[in-house]
């Protein structure tokens, strides 16, 4: 079910240095030490610079939030906080919560003895036992359904996904009991489940394995969604999924987990409805999410220096829409363009424009332009994959075209 | 075929569904029904075919089973009725908790289908007649911290575990004084304080979330150090959903785990218009109970005492922490699959079959046949339910309708998810979600 899953460790959000990552791609050296695989990697700071790995000194910005161009880059080594991979950061997140609450499990496929497909629960049943980190059989309808009972009946449960796309086969569990049981027991039942894993376009995954589900989950009622798309942000996202009392859908992407940022030493939870500001500018908001946050920053630097100031916004709240934020960028630069992984047809972006076209539409100066992945089963090979999802060129063509 | 199943018949061998300490079954009162019911013979199934595979030529073929995980309580020891002071099945108390639980059962079940054409109720309305003796037969052994997990047909399951009927009733009637404050209905009856986990109306779907109650249970013992955590959950289901993956993915989670659950199958022969022999390869479902390293047990479901004797034993296994069973309990709806079903496809033979063996009338007569309770105390009873009937509906017409302001409450346990900030007020007024809302 599983085949392809670790292609896409290791490989880059960076598109333009693809070739020289596939050289160094890593595959698969799980038995070696962490420090070993970490060496070769390229590494993309949450504002979207590529580092080069190879100098480890080499800074990273300290946390995601907004920094302009590469004001931030600064720091040393020296500096408070600990430096950690994505997947070491969402386990970091994971580990915390399950130490300061005993109600909080973990279920799912490879969970457990294995350390999770990504690793993301590694080392957690040896600490936490098998009864809460609970490795499944494969039966993602069943598991994600006995998630929701446990929830029911007071536990805190972490249902991961192996792949996003298998929780396809659990969509009747997520949508009739997830989302709405809260409401059809007349509020007298909670479920205080996170339900997440490894979505979005991976490294020539093939069209099963390369799912954007957030399209098909947001029209559900009752369930909120969020995507972390930096070391700092799934840390805090994970921790504040845990302890909300709705169902929350965390998603995450194949190609992010081995980002690599320095994050606070001391516990931190952010807010499930906040957008980001990951780069504050004057000509035009450009909303974004997950991964495609990496394709935006690329194209902002070659933006800047074609002259524009653009604003972008990692929404990351995909449900409910952060429009606090988003209004006020709005207000700001009367521009939007939305730069999402999803598909075109119903997808996130289509949600995103019909809200501000709702509520902001006198402050915008044009139509707003969204940019969405092609409406295709993703394609094997390499060459369809790239032009099945925005590309960096894409994006600096359109803003110039939205701010003429 | 014959060895495999041997072992796993030394695997999961029910011994303790051997009734050696256990009194005489309720071969009392089934002795006399018709024949051609497994009830009939008097027993629970031990060996011979169930009636319903017996009137099936292409299952007959496969005739010869070697392996069986039933009870054979009743086989066992034949009622000595002679004999003096008679061992009765049921104390004269616990004999009429279960009459007037049945009772409850039917009654109200009649009065939603009068309700339904009065048009006080709509939607589909599926109602239990006719398979009282298992939700009796189980729930009333179950204390209030168990769990029942029920499907569509809901109503009755609710009942027997303590949800009033005023609740229920106003349920149905979309009243906010329903037990789901209307925002249910007869498909999605749920209640916390009963911890009965919902109906659920999708086949199948109910049977993970038992599976999850139970893991909590499990958790509750092993992780979190209640010791004294004993409960049990009871998932409860139909025959046409033993042909679906999530039955057979939770009884392969429950026995590798040893989860404190019952699966109970209410197999009354139908799944709407889909015969259960059309539909089922092997229609004996017990046997799916070994398969996976459980006991499978099959009980005459029109016989609540016999029910009872199995559910004992199932649930008290699952209560000393001994894992799952599966028990198939064979019934009978009365009535259509619901109340929009104009039930076309069923022989009125096999119908009049099963009304002659309705199981309150059973009861009725085991109890008076062995002087548990005279004519005037069931009487007495009748009347009480239909007085407690009147008022449930009194109560749920005289309800008033949810208010606007209902609406969007309850979508969220925080509210938070609707984008409200910590101050309690939306973090941006969207028109088109925002309006309508009042206090969330």
């Amino acid at each position: 079910m599983a085949a392809a899953i670790f292609q896409g460790f290791g490989a880059s959000t960076a598109l333009s240095l693809s070739k020289s990552i596939d050289s160094k791609r890593v595959k698969l050296p799980f038995g070696r030490s962490l420090s070993e695989r970490r060496a070769s990697f390229v590494v993309v700071g949450s504002d979207g610079r590529l580092v080069s790995d190879s100098s480890r000194a080499r800074k990273l910005v300290t946390n995601a939030v907004a920094t302009k161009a590469d004001s931030a880059a600064s720091t040393s080594a020296s500096k408070p906080g600990h430096e950690l991979l994505l997947f070491e950061a969402l386990q970091e997140g994971l580990e915390e919560e399950m130490d300061r609450d005993p109600h909080v499990c973990v279920m799912g496929e490879d969970v457990g003895h294995y350390g999770g497909s990504y690793k993301v629960t590694k080392g957690l049943a040896k600490k936490f036992g098998d009864l809460r980190v609970l490795d499944t059989p494969i039966a993602e309808n069943s598991f994600t359904g006995m998630g929701i009972g446990a929830a029911m009946t007071g536990l805190r449960p972490i249902v991961e996904g192996m792949n996003m796309g298998f929780l396809l086969l659990a969509y009747n569990q997520i949508s009739n009991n997830c989302g709405m049981l809260h409401y059809t027991s007349g509020g007298q039942f909670k479920i205080p489940i996170v339900i997440r894993g490894p979505g979005g376009v991976g490294r020539q995954l093939g069209a099963e394995h390369s799912q954007r589900l957030e399209s098909y989950f947001q029209s559900i009622p009752g369930i909120q969604m969020v995507a972390c798309s930096t070391p700092y942000n799934a840390k805090g996202l994970m921790k504040a999924a845990i302890r909300s009392d709705n169902p929350v859908i965390l998603f995450e992407h194949v190609l992010l987990y081995n980002l690599k940022e320095r994050i606070p030493d001391e516990e931190y939870v952010l807010s499930l409805e906040e957008a980001e500001m990951v780069r504050p500018g004057e000509h035009v908001t450009i909303l974004t999410y997950s991964r495609m946050r990496y394709h935006v920053m690329q194209a902002a630097k070659t933006l800047v220096n074609k002259g524009y100031d653009p604003e972008v916004i990692d929404i990351r709240s995909l449900k409910p829409f952060d429009l606090y934020t988003i209004g006020n960028s709005v207000k700001k630069t009367h521009r939007v363009l939305i730069v999402e992984e999803c598909m075109r047809t119903g997808g996130i972006g289509a949600s995103l424009t019909a809200a501000i076209n709702e509520n902001f539409h006198d402050y915008l100066d044009a139509p707003i332009v969204c940019l969405s992945s092609q409406d295709v089963p993703t394609p094997y090979a390499g060459t369809l994959e790239e032009w099945t999802v925005v590309q960096p060129a894409q994006i600096v063509t359109a803003v110039e075209q939205l701010c003429q | 075929m014959s060895a495999a199943f041997s072992s796993v018949r030394a695997v999961c061998h029910p011994g303790s569904f051997a009734g050696e300490k256990r009194g005489p079954p309720a071969t009392a009162a089934s002795g006399k029904f018709a024949s051609g019911f497994l009830g009939s013979s008097g027993k629970v199934w031990f060996g011979a075919l169930p009636a319903y595979v017996r009137a099936a030529p292409s299952a007959r073929r496969r005739g010869s089973f070697s392996v069986v995980a039933v009870s054979d309580v009743v086989k066992e020891k034949k009622p000595k009725r002679s004999s003096s002071p008679p061992d009765l099945l049921v104390t004269k108390e616990e004999g009429l908790e279960l009459y007037e639980d049945m009772v409850l059962g039917r009654t109200f079940e009649d009065m939603c289908a009068q309700m339904y054409y009065r048009g006080k109720m709509f939607g589909f309305v599926h109602l239990y007649n006719g398979q009282e003796a298992v939700s009796t037969g189980f729930i009333k052994l179950l204390k209030q911290e168990d769990c029942v997990v029920s499907t569509y047909r809901d109503h009755v399951h609710a009942l027997s575990k303590g949800v009033s009927s005023r609740a229920v009733m106003s349920e149905l009637f979309g009243k906010t004084t329903g037990c789901c404050r209307g925002q249910g209905g007869s498909m999605h009856m749920f209640s916390k304080e009963h911890n009965l986990l919902g109906g659920f109306a999708f086949i199948g779907e109910g049977i993970p979330i038992a599976t999850g109650a139970a893991f909590t249970s499990k958790y509750r013992r092993e992780v979190l150090k209640e010791a004294d955590c004993d409960h049990v959950t009871v998932a409860f289901f139909g025959d046409g959903t033993c042909n679906n993956g999530q039955f057979y993915e939770c009884l392969n989670m429950a026995a590798l785990w040893k989860l404190p659950i019952v699966f109970v199958v209410e197999n009354n022969l139908w799944a709407i218009g889909m015969s259960h022999l059309r539909a089922t390869s092997d229609p004996q479902i017990w046997k799916k109970g070994p398969a996976f390293g459980m006991p499978g047990v099959h009980v005459d479901g029109m016989d609540v005492l016999k029910v009872r004797e199995v559910a004992k034993e199932a649930i008290g296994r699952a209560r000393r922490g001994e894992g799952p069973t599966l028990v198939e309990c064979e019934t009978y709806r009365f009535r259509g699959h619901s109340l929009a079903d104009p039930d076309e496809l069923r022989d009125p033979a096999e119908k009049a079959h099963y009304a002659a063996r309705d199981p309150i009338v059973a009861l009725k007569k085991y109890i008076r046949e062995n002087n548990l309770a005279s004519e005037a105390e069931l009487k007495a009873i009748d009347k009480k339910i239909d007085e407690v009937i009147e008022d449930a509906v009194e109560f749920a017409d005289a309800s008033p309708p949810p208010s606007r302001s209902q609406l969007l409450e309850n979508v969220f346990a925080d509210p938070k998810g609707f984008g409200i900030g910590p101050d309690g007020r939306y973090r941006c007024e969207d028109p088109k979600f925002t309006e309508g809302t009042a206090h969330v």
